[in-house]
This record gives C-alpha cells, sequence and structure tokens, in this order.
C-alpha cells in the first residue's frame, strides 16, 4: 500500500504538482491572455474535437472488429488479431511517416482521394486519420476479453424469447458490453488528445488549422516562453482529467448494473 | 401441443449427433431424454428449439412443419443449463424481457406486463426477488427464474437442458420435486434432458433412453427399469451385475462353468447376463446358481454391499438386507431372482 502509493506520487503526482506550481509564476491575466488567444484556442479545439471525433469512430469500427475476431473463425484470423497492435508497438513517428506517405497528393490513398477533391494529407483530416490510426488498439483491446466472457446462450436465449437479432443487439449485447466500451472509449480519446508523433508528420501544422496542442506546446517551450507551455499543459491536463473522469463515473454507473458473477 | 420428430439426423464434422430418430411427444407429457454425454440428447432439444438445424428430418409441433421458422417463431420456451439470465437486468426485467420485445401491435401495456411478471415470480414462488440482480441469487433461485422467464411468452411447449445439472445434489432434489407440481399445475407439454437416471425415473411420464445418437428405449419409468430393452439400458439405468456369459442350446455357460439358469429366448453365442444387484439373493453354499466367497461388506442405508469373489473369477457388488448376516472369508451361495440376457459381447 504505502509502496504504491509512494511510487505513484513519484511517478504521475510530483510531475503533475510541478506542472502546476510553474504556472503558477504567471498572474492570473496573463494565464487567461495566453489562453483565450485565438492561436491557443484553435489548437485546444483541434486536438480535443478531433480526438473526440477519433475515438467515436474507433469505439464503432472498433466494435465492429472486435465481434469479427471473436465470433468468428475465419482464415488468417489469428494475423488480423496481431495486427491489431501495430499501432501500440509501432514508433509513433514511424506510423506519422507512413501515413503521411499513403495519404499525401501522389501516395496510394492520397491520389484516389485527390481525384474525388478530398485531401486528407496537411489538413485537418489528416490529423483525424492519424488519431484513428493510434486509438483503434485500445478499443479492440478492452473490448475483446468481455465479449469472449459473453456466453452465447444468452443470445439463444433472447432469440427463443421471441427477440430480433436487432433487439437482443440493444437489449442483451450492447448492455452488457458497456462498461468495457466506454473504458475503450476514453483510452482511445486520451491517447489521441495526447498523440504527437504520428500527428504532426501528417497534419501540416498550420497555426489555427491544423495545429495540435501539444504541438503548441513544443513550439512555445523552443520559443523559451515556458509559462506559455505550461498554461496549455495545465488546461489540457485539467479537460482531460474532467472528460476521463466523466467517462469513469459513466463506466462505474454502467458496471454497477452488472454486479460481478 | 404435441411434438413429432421423424427420422432426424444431425452430424457435427464426422461425429454423428442424431443418427435417425423417431419421437412422438404427446400433449400434457412430460418427457425426459436420459442418456450418457454425447448421446445427441441436448443436440435434439436443441433442434426441436430451433437453435440447431438438422440435416435431414423433420420435427412437428402441434402437426405444423417447425423446421420452417427460427427459434424466434416457434414459440418454445427453453431454459439453459446454465441458466442463461440477462446479468444486466433485474430478476424483473428478465422476466418481462420476452413480453418487451413483443412486436408492437401484439404488446401488454405496462400494466399488464408488470401484471404478469408478477404472476409468473408468484408462481416460481420469487416474487420477493423482483428487484434483485442475478448475480446475486443462489443456482437453484436463478434456475427458478430462467424458468419463469421462458413462460412469460406462453409458450407452447417447454424444453429443459439439464435444468438441474448445475446444482448440488440437495437443491436438485427440491427442485425435482418442484417441477413435477408445477407441471402438473400448467400442464404444458414438456421435454427436459438429463443424464440423471433418479431425475428422469422421478420426474417424467415417460422416459427416453438414448446412446450414440440413437434412442434405445421409450417407457414409463417402470418400463424402463423393470423391462430395459437393451444391454444398454440395463446397463444405463439401475445398477446392475454384469456378467460376459455363453449361451449354447438354452443352457448358460459362466467361463466354462454351466449355470442352473434358463437361456429363455436368449439367441445362441456370447452374451451378457445381468442382474440388478438386489436380485441377488443370499443363501447357504451350493444353494444358488453362484457360489463365491464375501471379500467387502459395507452398510449402504436400509442395505448392506457385499463385494463377491465369484468361482471363475469375476468379482460382483451385491445389495443384501442389513438382516442377512454376512462375513468377510464366508463362501455362500447367490441365485438370482430375476435376471435378463442380451446377445452381443
Amino acid at each position: 500500500m504505502g509502496l504504491t502509493l509512494s511510487w505513484l506520487s513519484v511517478i504521475i503526482l510530483i510531475p503533475l504538482a510541478g506542472l502546476f506550481l510553474k504556472s503558477l509564476e504567471l498572474s492570473p491575466e496573463q494565464f487567461w491572455d495566453i489562453l483565450t488567444s485565438r492561436r491557443t484556442l484553435n489548437a485546444l479545439r483541434v486536438s480535443f474535437g478531433l480526438a473526440f471525433a477519433a475515438a467515436s469512430v474507433n469505439l464503432v469500427m472498433g466494435s465492429v472488429i472486435v465481434w469479427a475476431l471473436v465470433r468468428y473463425r475465419f482464415p488468417g484470423r489469428r494475423l488480423f488479431d496481431a495486427i491489431v497492435d501495430v499501432p501500440f508497438a509501432l514508433p509513433t513517428a514511424v506510423a506519422g511517416v507512413a501515413l503521411t506517405a499513403l495519404f499525401a497528393e501522389k501516395g496510394w490513398l492520397g491520389a484516389p482521394l485527390a481525384a474525388l477533391g478530398i485531401k486528407v494529407a496537411f489538413t485537418p483530416v489528416g490529423i483525424f486519420v492519424a488519431m484513428i490510426f493510434i486509438g483503434i488498439p485500445f478499443v479492440v483491446r478492452t473490448v475483446q476479453p468481455v465479449l469472449q466472457d459473453l456466453d452465447p446462450e444468452i443470445e439463444e436465449a433472447a432469440g427463443s424469447l421471441g427477440a430480433s437479432r436487432w433487439q437482443t443487439i440493444i437489449r442483451v449485447i450492447l448492455p452488457s458490453l458497456a462498461p468495457a466500451l466506454l473504458t475503450g472509449l476514453a483510452l482511445a480519446f486520451a491517447r489521441a488528445v495526447g498523440e504527437y508523433g504520428s500527428v504532426i508528420f501528417i497534419a501540416g501544422n498550420l497555426p489555427n488549422v491544423s495545429e495540435i496542442a501539444p504541438l503548441l506546446i513544443v513550439i512555445r517551450l523552443s520559443e523559451f516562453r515556458y509559462a506559455d507551455a505550461t498554461a496549455i499543459a495545465v488546461v489540457m491536463l485539467v479537460v482531460s482529467f474532467v472528460i476521463i473522469f466523466a467517462v469513469n463515473r459513466l463506466q462505474r454507473w454502467a458496471q454497477s448494473r452488472i454486479p460481478a458473477r | 401441443m404435441t411434438i413429432e420428430v421423424k427420422n432426424l439426423v444431425k452430424t457435427f464434422g464426422s461425429f454423428k449427433a442424431l443418427d435417425g430418430v423417431d419421437l412422438k411427444v404427446d400433449s400434457g407429457e412430460l418427457v425426459a431424454l436420459l442418456g450418457p454425454s454425447g448421446s445427441g440428447k441436448t443436440t435434439l432439444l436443441r433442434i426441436v428449439a430451433g437453435l440447431d438445424w438438422p440435416d435431414s428430418g423433420e420435427v412437428l409441433i402441434n402437426g405444423e412443419d417447425a423446421l420452417a421458422q427460427g427459434a424466434r417463431e416457434r414459440h418454445v420456451g427453453f431454459v439453459f443449463q446454465h441458466y442463461a439470465l440477462f446479468r444486466h437486468m433485474s430478476v424483473f426485467e428478465n422476466v418481462a424481457f420476452g413480453l418487451r420485445v413483443q412486436p408492437r401491435a401484439i404488446r401488454k401495456d405496462e400494466a399488464a406486463i408488470r401484471a404478469r411478471v408478477k404472476e409468473l415470480l408468484d408462481l416460481v414462488q420469487l416474487d420477493w426477488l423482483s428487484d434483485r440482480y442475478p448475480s446475486q441469487l443462489s443456482g437453484g433461485q436463478r434456475q427458478r427464474i430462467a424458468l419463469a422467464r421462458a413462460l412469460a411468452i406462453e409458450p407452447r411447449i417447454l424444453l429443459l437442458d439439464e435444468p438441474f445439472g448445475a446444482l448440488d445434489a440437495k437443491v436438485r432434489k427440491e427442485l425435482r420435486k418442484w417441477l413435477r407440481s408445477l407441471h402438473h399445475e400448467i400442464n404444458l407439454t414438456s421435454i427436459f434432458v438429463t443424464h440423471d437416471q433418479e431425475e428422469a425415473l422421478e420426474v417424467a411420464n415417460r422416459v427416453v433412453v438414448m446412446d450414440k445418437g440413437r434412442i434405445e428405449q421409450i417407457g414409463s419409468p417402470d418400463d424402463v427399469y423393470e423391462t430395459p430393452a437393451s444391454a444398454f439400458v440395463h446397463g444405463f439405468i439401475g445398477e446392475s451385475i454384469e456378467l460376459p456369459v455363453q449361451v449354447e442350446g438354452g443352457a448358460v455357460r459362466l467361463g466354462d462353468r454351466p449355470l442352473a439358469l434358463a437361456a429363455g429366448g436368449a439367441a445362441p453365442g456370447a452374451s451378457k447376463l445381468f442382474v440388478r444387484r438386489h436380485d441377488m439373493l443370499v443363501g447357504p453354499p451350493g444353494s444358488g446358481a453362484f457360489e463365491g466367497a464375501v471379500q467387502h461388506v459395507r452398510n449402504f442405508g436400509p442395505v448392506q454391499r457385499a463385494e463377491i469373489a465369484l468361482s471363475g473369477g469375476k468379482t460382483i457388488e451385491i445389495d443384501a438386507p442389513r438382516d442377512k448376516e454376512l462375513r468377510v472369508g464366508d463362501t455362500i451361495g447367490l441365485q438370482p431372482r430375476r435376471y435378463r440376457i442380451f446377445a452381443g459381447a
């Protein structure tokens, strides 16, 4: 217990406290000015907005992937199962370069998309794509064990009681998976907000358009405006914390409706 | 409602789960499908429920082709061995599920659903658990809730797959009695699967004994116990002594020892002699068809169980009344009160 707490403090709490202390060097007015500057607001909006959108897409697509991996036996299933972990394992910069090459105007996917008038690389869409890429394993890996544990008999029970396939999914399967789905969503979101390496390659990094908050922090640091950087960091920290906390509560609520066996 | 199954065949890969099964269940009957695991009894039940599909054959429920319908349309109550309750729903919502998913046109209003669920929970005597979740219930309570849930849709027939298989012996015995009286009360045509002969004999009106995807015998509990139709049934139901014998010209031999037993109508050749343990009567040496030495004696409730080494090498176990004096080392004579001989090694 003591060891756990000290370790947690050293690893997580002390650096966070340092961050807050540093930001205290700013007067409240300065702090407010930094935060409400157009560039900061836009960077935060890009980061949180796209992260949430990407996490939502991952929630849906991740569920579909999990369903296929758990419920179907198809050739190459183990290979696909392993591939899910690639975004985890790949250095983020490598992922960024790969995605950029793929979606650049002359890339394999970029060229046909450009023909349709859709530009992905060096736009906010690129950030969105990168965030989806790095977030997908979080949804898959949190939901997978829960779905594996879900007894197929409960679906048969629902069917023999007269439920349609759709009613079975909505009333029986999704509620059973809800806590895991919410956890997956929260993790994918947190990862996307904090993502740096893969995003900056594909983003184009235009201030106010495709500049993410973590990049703005790095820019401020390189300009030796440490207080500015910490101010943005503190806001990101607080907002992230609030969102994760909210999801956590939601998840606890969903969990409480499925008491442990 | 009647259930009729004709020449049903089902294979899983190279395994023949059902190998030409014919069965007719009359309206209001409570039939037990009894057999060892792998005998095909659960597969048969699942096909009747629409949870599995046969390779060939027919299933008729009340004379209508049931295979033309999915599980959803068949209106069959199914109770699973491991309950399959919805964990995220209260007991009340579990029972109400079948009513809530009905098509809007025929769905009952909330008050009617509440009344119906209350009625069912009363029927299974668990109305006081209405707000609990399945994880907070004991196994026996869960299975009764699962039964109430299955009955909520007013099924045409009721199918139970090893309903008491996951429960401990005491609860199982209570629920057996309860199921029989419940069936008496609601009088719904029902089939239940079990590997427990005592359960089948105690609960069912009729017992269907299955082995290796085939029906070995269909009969009343008395029939299958008193007049088993095959060596398998005799060996599977009740505790039997089984001895390999030779039948030749109306005489029976054990090894090279002739037995003073009539072969009855048994065909010549290698056969099996079956005697119930309690049908072996103990007498003085030389008084019966068999002779042997007592090796062990243990008391088992109303009887004493003795291990006897027959002259000729085989060791058998018999059940004798407690007042019969049996001492280890004694040589005794044994005469079967009743016995049956089935052809085949």
